[in-house]
């Protein structure tokens, strides 16, 4: 299907997943194997880019709550950016902000884990 | 505006078709954007709720979905013949203790609740599961 994509790759040592299209109980499965996989390489430090991302309900929201506290055990985190306000709704309908770091920008939360380092 | 209805095989890829369907009736109903995504959504969590719940992914079932317009009221109805799922029984969660606890699942009924004026789930055991959701139109 190529309603939801996911394009992997590297800012300054930390792992971004680009988010394309629509994320639902269909397109999660993907999201869910792509954090696994970088979990499983010890790569902890994730951001999670949604400058295109046109739509979430809550079974992907449940994929970054699958993973949060696996990765913060590790020291690392997964940070959130460039979330369109439709996008940006959704997470605070259910209270995410108050425990995800969500920002702007990539290169902020790229900067927020090097500053932590 | 008409009574429409789509009838769609239990399988998550039907999922954006659902929520295509919805957001036409909707706009064609008056809403704005937000208030379209909000509806679709709820259409979506419903949707998702059958397909894992009432029905495990057996993709041989089929679920209903069926608008019904009337003057300011927008009801969707999702109905199904699946196992029998009583979310009037779930307590709506406290999101942070919630978020803090790292649970899964769930949310969608809280979402439901929060995107739509009305959601009200009608059982007849053995034949048919309904959830009803209404959003009201404000000019």
């Amino acid at each position: 299907m190529s309603d939801f994509k996911i394009l992997q790759r590297e800012n300054k040592g930390v792992s971004v997943l680009e988010l394309k299209g629509y994320l639902d109980a269909h397109t999660a499965p993907k999201l869910e194997d792509a954090i696994q996989n970088l979990i499983t390489s010890k790569r902890y430090n994730i951001v999670v880019n949604c400058k295109d991302l046109s739509y979430i309900s809550s079974a992907g929201l449940g994929v970054f709550m699958a993973f949060i506290e696996d990765v913060r055990t590790n020291k690392g985190d997964i940070k959130l950016s460039n979330m369109s306000p439709k996008v940006y709704n959704v997470f605070d309908l259910l209270g995410f902000p108050l425990l995800y770091d969500i920002v702007k920008e990539e290169h902020e939360a790229v900067q927020r884990f090097l500053k932590s380092k | 505006m008409k009574q429409l209805t789509l009838t769609i095989e239990s399988r998550t890829e039907q999922l954006i078709a659902v929520r295509n369907f919805v957001s036409v009736a909707a706009q064609d109903f008056g809403f704005n954007d937000e208030e379209v995504s909000k509806i679709a959504l709820a259409v979506d969590e419903a949707c998702t709720n059958v397909i894992k719940h009432a029905y495990r992914f057996d993709a041989t079932k089929r679920l209903k979905v069926t608008i019904k317009p009337a003057r300011t009221r927008f009801e969707v109805l999702i109905a199904d013949t699946g196992l029998r799922f009583d979310p009037n029984n779930l307590q709506t969660p406290d999101m942070r203790e919630y978020l803090r606890n790292f649970k899964q699942g769930g949310l969608g009924v809280y979402l439901m609740k929060t995107l739509m004026d009305e959601v009200e789930y009608h059982m007849t055991p053995g034949k048919k599961n309904e959830v009803r959701l209404v959003k009201y139109l404000r000019r």
